[in-house]
């Protein structure tokens, strides 16, 4: 078993915790597990990315080739186009339609979504209403994990294992139920 | 003990601690910051068993620990790359005085300058102090270099540098812990002319210094982080330093055909690095940052003289950070197709957040200049360095930390008029009060303009060593007190503020403009918790 994932975002959507539900399941699932991410000036509503490599055997670089991601994980289209090089041929993208404007030049949605269709495996979802209608607005992150859960090889009990204990602590009990429901919403459009 | 998954920077903490750390002292700096943040959630801190402070700057964060050494016990101080640069005064002369209790200093590198302002290589620092350096190569490796470099620095009695680099600092990987050891109990040195730096007193210890640099390179060849591989094709050898090691192992699956000495603790084992290039007719060498193995193996003289390619040949980029791709092009192994990368996405600047106070003192500063021509900001290391960028485009310069106040003064002496700093709380604290002393003295005719956003908002929101003492620590410095003014950042307030900005602008002499309002990231933290993922 091996995956390399990369995901992208912006500062603020919740891209790192994302990142620690899917390492907290992996590691749940006794595989070696590496990430990186990038902290700094990204937080302030730049670009963020993670790369994440999960794998029975052995890893060594916490980075992930481009050319070779199973999986391209965007919480925001634009931010999903411009990692696409990391996508290997026969990858899969998973991401959110629902654009992050935060700069006055955001190009045409219609165009950047046409682009995404043209990779063969690709899942665009309205994250935001899934999220919403689980009741957590602000959950659009875990509804993007169940829609990708197919492709992160990973068992469900182990991701809803994984939101539990990145959230516990940090957010109400409700709230975290709350996550686990966008997630499997997420999951049903899979 | 069960397996941690931490960062690079939290292993290097938790490695410390499990080393019998006693005390760090730290100024946050990107990458790093989480070395100290994961100190201050310790256990062993809340229990008091060990000292963790944010400090004024970097030099104040060695000098605390090196007192620590002088104690006896084992002390770290921590700062990024540039950070360095302010501490060197104590880097370099801790060196010669020497280390009593265990002495390390951490600092993390920033190749590619993901958040830095240059891509120096502290390695050159160490070569400039004459001290052991330790560049671990992956997450266990960054566990394991404290309690090694605590060790060392007691058996060598000189600071040991180690050194991090943003893809090690800020990716996690899981690390397996040792058993504990206990804190080392107060033991005052008693020769203690090795810390008087007379001259008389400094050359002795400094030749000692240089006389003991054989004994240091032969604990780099008998050092657990440097090891020569053989390999079966003998065509090329591969010299890999820090994480460049485990980008070699990546693109060779682990196995690589070919001879490979990994460097992890410096100075450079002159004798396993003449063992590979003995070997092999071409040396291809990675590392991050600097050629700097790269130029010193030229020095070497081999009985056979293989070429050395890297850096400074063009193999390697001469700038910016590795990546397993650039290793695997440079081994001449295939690398993957890249589909290329789409025209239509644009660039994604960081910015001020909604509601930042920044943003109201850029907008309300450039209006109050605006019917005075020719006048400039000058402006330093924070957040509001973003005021660079539209829409604000308000300030004018952004060099290095403190610069703000004494470059306003130096274009102001040249006759530049107004000349205006625009410093944060935590910046003027670390590095510009002095400067503003030095207005004072010279009645330099500019405005030193503090937002006071109540903490170091840019790392993350650590404490400021301001602390709201700005108004009385200004005076202290000599500012005459009718010319310290605060003004609270807000739209509402903004015609008033301009004016106030204008008031002190036409001042002829140093005065102060404190623009005081909490930073929106703390204040959001502080009134409620988070919700959602």
């Amino acid at each position: 078993m091996r995956r390399e994932i990369v995901l992208a975002g912006v500062g603020g959507q919740g891209l790192l915790s994302l990142a620690a539900v899917i390492t907290s399941a992996a590691m749940n699932e006794d595989l070696n597990v590496k990430q990186a991410e990038v902290h700094g000036m990204s937080q302030r509503g730049g670009m963020v990315e993670s790369h994440i490599r999960l794998s029975d055997g052995e890893i060594y670089s916490p980075i992930v080739r481009e050319g070779t991601a199973d999986l391209l994980l965007a919480l925001e289209p634009m931010e999903g186009l411009r990692h696409l090089p990391f996508l290997a041929p026969n990858g899969a993208f998973v991401g959110s339609s629902v654009p992050f404007v935060n700069i006055p030049n955001y190009p045409p949605l219609e165009a950047i979504l046409s682009e995404i269709g043209k990779v063969k495996e690709h899942r665009l979802i309205d994250a935001l209403a899934i999220a919403k209608q689980a009741g957590a607005p602000r959950s659009a992150n875990m509804a993007l994990l169940g829609a990708a859960a197919p492709f992160l090889g990973l068992r469900e009990e182990s991701l809803i294992f994984g939101i539990r204990s990145v959230f516990s602590g940090r957010l109400k009990e409700g709230a975290i139920e709350a996550n686990i429901a966008t997630f499997r919403l997420g999951l049903d459009t899979s | 003990m069960p397996k941690l998954f931490l960062l690079g920077d939290e292993a290097l903490a938790q490695g410390a601690i499990d080393a019998g750390l006693s005390g760090a002292y730290a100024y946050p700096g990107t990458p790093s910051t989480e070395i100290t943040e994961y100190l201050l959630k310790s256990p062993e801190l809340r229990s008091g068993k060990i000292t963790v402070r944010w400090t004024a700057n970097e030099k104040t964060a060695l000098e605390a620990a090196l007192g620590m050494s002088y104690a006896g016990v084992r002390a770290m101080a921590s700062m990024k790359h540039v950070g360095l640069n302010v501490a060197a005064d104590p880097f370099i002369n801790a060196a010669i005085s020497g280390a009593n209790g265990g002495l390390i200093v951490n600092v993390a590198d920033d190749p590619s300058m993901h958040s830095s302002q240059n891509e120096q290589d502290s390695r050159l620092y160490t070569e400039l102090a004459l001290v052991p350096c330790i560049e671990p190569a992956d997450h266990q490796e960054a566990y394991d270099a404290p309690g090694y470099a605590f060790d060392l620095a007691e058996r060598l009695r000189v600071p040991v540098l180690i050194r991090l680099t943003t893809r090690l600092a800020h990716s996690r990987g899981p690390i397996s812990r040792r058993e504990g050891r206990p804190q080392n109990r107060l033991r005052p040195p008693e020769d203690t002319s090795r810390y008087i730096l007379l001259p008389a007193n400094a050359r002795a210890s400094y030749a000692d210094l240089v006389r003991r640099q054989r004994e240091f390179v032969r604990e780099s060849e008998g050092s657990p982080f440097n090891a020569l591989f053989p390999g079966e094709d003998e065509g090329l050898g591969i010299i890999a330093s820090g994480i460049a090691y485990t980008y070699v192992l990546e693109v060779t699956g682990g196995a690589p055909r070919y001879p490979v000495l990994k460097i992890g603790q410096y100075p450079i084992p002159t004798r396993l690095v003449e063992g590979i290039l003995n070997r092999c007719e071409r040396v291809l060498v990675l590392e991050e940052g600097y050629p700097y193995i790269e130029g010193k193996i030229r020095g070497l003289t081999p009985r056979k003289s293989p070429e050395i390619l890297g850096r400074l040949t063009g193999e390697i980029t001469r700038t910016g950070e590795l990546s397993p791709r650039i290793v695997a092009e440079a081994l001449g192994l295939g690398t993957e197709e890249v589909r290329p990368p789409s025209k239509i996405p644009v660039p994604r600047p960081p910015a001020l957040c909604p509601g930042c106070p920044h943003a109201d003192t850029c907008r309300a500063l450039k209006d109050a200049l605006a019917d005075r021509p020719g006048g400039r900001v000058f402006s330093d290391i924070g957040c509001y360095t973003l005021g660079a960028l539209p829409p604000y485009e308000a300030i004018d310069t952004c060099v290095e930390m403190g610069a703000s106040i004494t470059m306003a003064k130096g274009a102001s002496a040249a006759g530049l008029r107004p000349a205006v700093a625009l410093i944060g709380d935590s910046t003027f604290t670390h590095s510009g009060m002095t400067g503003l002393l030095d207005c004072v003295n010279e009645e330099a005719d500019i405005t030193v303009v503090i937002v006071d956003n109540l903490t170091v908002a840019m790392t993350g929101g650590q404490d400021s060593s301001a602390r709201s003492r700005l108004e009385s620590i200004c005076a202290g410095l000599g500012v005459e007190p009718g010319h310290i003014k605060v003004i609270e950042p807000l739209p509402a307030r903004h015609e008033q503020n301009v004016a106030i900005l204008k008031e002190e602008i036409d001042h002829r002499g140093p005065s102060v403009v404190i623009a005081r309002r909490e930073c929106v990231q703390t204040l959001r933290r502080r009134v409620k918790g988070k919700e959602g993922g």
